[in-house]
Parts: C-alpha cells; sequence; structure tokens
C-alpha cells in the first residue's frame, strides 16, 4: 500500500514531502516512542506511529529508511523538526487519534493488503 | 614563589535527597553530608528531580566541614530526558526553579511515587513539596540546555547509558546541536565503559556519579578532577581540558 492512500484512509494530516506520498511504498509498520528502541527495532519501509516530537525522530527515520512518521494525539512536531523532515525527505503526518487506535487501523489496512 | 599546581578532588555531581520522592527518607541533609565525608568526597552536587529546596539546608549541613556542595538540579524535560544543571551560586539555581516550576503540571501523590519532604540541616522536616517532582516537564532538551547556560550552569546529559530517562534513551542519540558540557555514566559502567562503548561520542567530556537515592550508594562512583580549588568555575576548565585541569580516567 502507498503512504497515500494510507494517509487518505486515516485522515492524517501531512506536514511535509506531499509529493513523495504516492510513490512510497509503506511495507510495514512500528510503533514507539523511544528512539533508541525505534533504531533498534524498526524496519526499512516501515510507517513509524509516535507520540516524540523532537527533531531526532527524523534523523531515526532517516537512518532506518522508514516509510514516513505518524504523530499522534495531536501532538504538533516543533517547527525545526519539520524544516529537518522536508529538507531530508521524510513525510510528517499527524492525527487527534490516540497511538492505540491509529496503530489498530493501520494494522487492519496492511493485513488486508 | 611558586603557585601550587592542581591536585586531585573527589567529586560525586548526582546526589539526591529524601525530596525527590523516588530517595529514601533516611536522605536527609546532614546524613548525606556526613556520609559523603566518610566517603572521602570532596565535592558533591545535589540534583533533585525537578527540584532544589533541600539544597540549601545540604549547604548549610556542610558549613565548617570540607566538603563542598554544588547548588544544581535534575530536569526532566518534555522528551522525558534527565539533564543535570549545576550552578556557582544558589540565586542561579533559584531563576532555573522558576522556569522549571513554571513548566512543571500536576500534583505529587504519596501513595503513588512517595513523599517530598523539605527537611533541614537539624534534620527537622519543614514541609513537603506538593508537586508532581517525578513528572516531565513541557520544557525542550533545547530551551533547557540554553536556558541553563544563559543562568551560568553546567548542563550534563544524565547517565546516557541507561535505557530509560536518558537522552539517548530517549532520543537514540547525543544530538549534536545541544552544547552539553558534558555526558553522565552510570556508576555501574564508569567512564571507561562508557567509553568502550560510545567511541562516537569521543569529543564531550565523562564524568560518572552515583545518583545515589539511597545513604549506601553515596560512595558507589566518583569522578576524580584535577582541580585547583573545589568550585564550578575549576570544574568547568576541567571538563574544557584548561590550565591543567582535567578529569582523570584511568582511575
Amino acid at each position: 500500500m502507498n503512504l497515500e492512500t494510507l494517509a487518505d484512509t486515516l485522515g492524517l494530516k501531512c506536514k511535509c514531502c506531499w509529493e513523495k506520498l504516492k510513490s512510497t511504498e509503506v511495507k510495514g509498520g512500528y510503533a514507539g516512542d523511544l528512539l533508541s528502541d525505534v533504531m533498534a527495532n524498526s524496519s526499512a519501509g516501515d510507517i513509524w506511529v509516535t507520540r516524540q516530537v523532537h527533531q531526532n525522530i527524523v534523523a531515526v527515520a532517516s537512518l532506518k529508511d522508514l516509510a514516513g512518521i505518524v504523530v499522534v494525539q495531536g501532538a504538533s512536531p516543533d517547527k525545526e523538526t519539520v524544516d529537518r523532515a522536508s529538507k531530508e525527505g521524510v513525510p510528517i503526518m499527524v492525527t487527534d487519534m490516540a497511538k492505540f487506535e491509529v496503530v489498530g487501523r493501520i494494522y487492519r489496512l496492511l493485513s488486508e493488503g | 614563589m611558586g603557585e601550587s599546581g592542581p591536585e586531585i578532588f573527589r567529586c560525586n555531581l548526582h546526589i539526591h535527597t529524601c525530596l525527590s520522592p523516588c530517595g529514601d527518607l533516611d536522605m536527609h541533609p546532614r546524613a548525606v553530608v556526613e556520609e559523603a565525608l566518610a566517603q572521602g568526597l570532596d565535592i558533591i552536587a545535589i540534583c533533585d528531580h525537578n527540584s532544589s529546596e533541600n539544597v540549601p539546608y545540604v549547604i548549610r549541613a556542610a558549613h565548617g566541614t570540607p566538603l563542598c556542595v554544588i547548588p544544581g538540579m535534575e530536569v526532566c524535560t518534555r522528551e522525558e530526558a534527565h539533564v543535570l544543571a549545576l550552578f556557582g551560586e544558589q540565586p542561579q539555581l533559584s531563576l532555573l526553579q522558576d522556569f522549571v516550576y513554571a513548566n512543571l503540571d500536576g500534583l505529587n501523590d504519596e501513595d503513588a511515587f512517595g513523599l517530598q519532604p523539605i527537611v533541614n540541616e537539624a534534620g527537622e522536616v519543614e514541609g513537603f513539596n506538593e508537586r508532581l517532582l517525578i513528572g516531565a516537564t513541557g520544557i525542550t532538551l533545547e530551551a533547557l540546555v540554553s536556558r541553563i547556560h544563559e543562568y551560568g550552569g553546567l548542563a550534563i546529559a544524565a547517565h546516557i547509558d541507561r535505557p530509560s530517562f536518558s537522552v539517548i534513551g530517549q532520543l537514540g542519540f547525543i544530538p549534536p546541536h545541544v552544547p552539553f558540557d558534558a555526558l553522565e555514566i552510570s556508576a555501574r559502567l564508569g567512564i571507561r565503559g562508557g567509553r568502550d562503548r560510545f567511541p562516537e561520542l569521543s569529543a564531550y567530556p565523562f564524568i560518572t556519579s552515583s545518583d545515589a537515592h539511597f545513604i549506601q550508594d553515596i560512595g558507589a562512583a566518583c569522578t576524580r578532577m584535577a582541580l585547583k580549588s573545589p568550585c564550578i568555575a575549576e570544574i568547568s576548565m576541567a571538563l574544557k581540558k584548561q590550565g591543567g585541569r582535567y578529569i582523570e580516567e584511568d582511575a
């Protein structure tokens, strides 16, 4: 599934890198707020669901070649975070939904293919 | 006339008191000072969670002893990373305290998190702090370090080798744009262990501290610093290896 379909289905708001959504394939997902854990256990192509908004999330997503970042619970990524994500080509999307609901819906979407 | 060179001072720059909800009630100011002296420490810093209200009493308890007490605080940032703030003077710490309290929500639940007593140098309870000191402030890591420096203090990332409440645990790595004055390695790993584990951080000064929450842990670690006198300005010079001051890493 591409990132644009996923974002549209869940009603996510994109903060940067709109142009990459259609061409980015989501291969799986990972959820976590401890960046050390995400660095150790996420896989390339994962959509990453997190409540963390520090600009280090961009570096982790870039390093692990993640498909994009979904920031949950209405949290607003810092300007520095969004600027850096734009520069590094990492899509950041936001939603008011809680992490539990976002993860459940993404899991079902990806399972149904 | 010869000027005397630096001497080695034994420093433990991260010690809690009973004010921290997770700190043992036996960690009252006089007991902390007595144990620090018994352990042969020359300099300690008092760093309670998001609060500094026992600092003046520890300083008074050490009055007339050879122990130097540095005013400090362990602040929890918005990212839930712990940072030590160390100052030369109590008024500087008070400025940071105002900033921290203005950005710290919630009230303590003593049954869930523990008591937060303010205890004087005679061991008498002056009152209880009612704030949720165990909580995270709304202050970003960048804003905190910048504010500590603005008030003339040193900013040290706490226990970076620990998985919880450390900058590396929360944020994956030390953000290179955040100007930490030093990084703290926990007592279990020590400075040498830290150097082995974090070769990419070789440009940063390392210290190790006990992060003591219990009296018997106060002597669990110390950083040996070559200083001319026990004060924050000399510690700052040692971190920067200036003027013959340094941190002894081989001990």
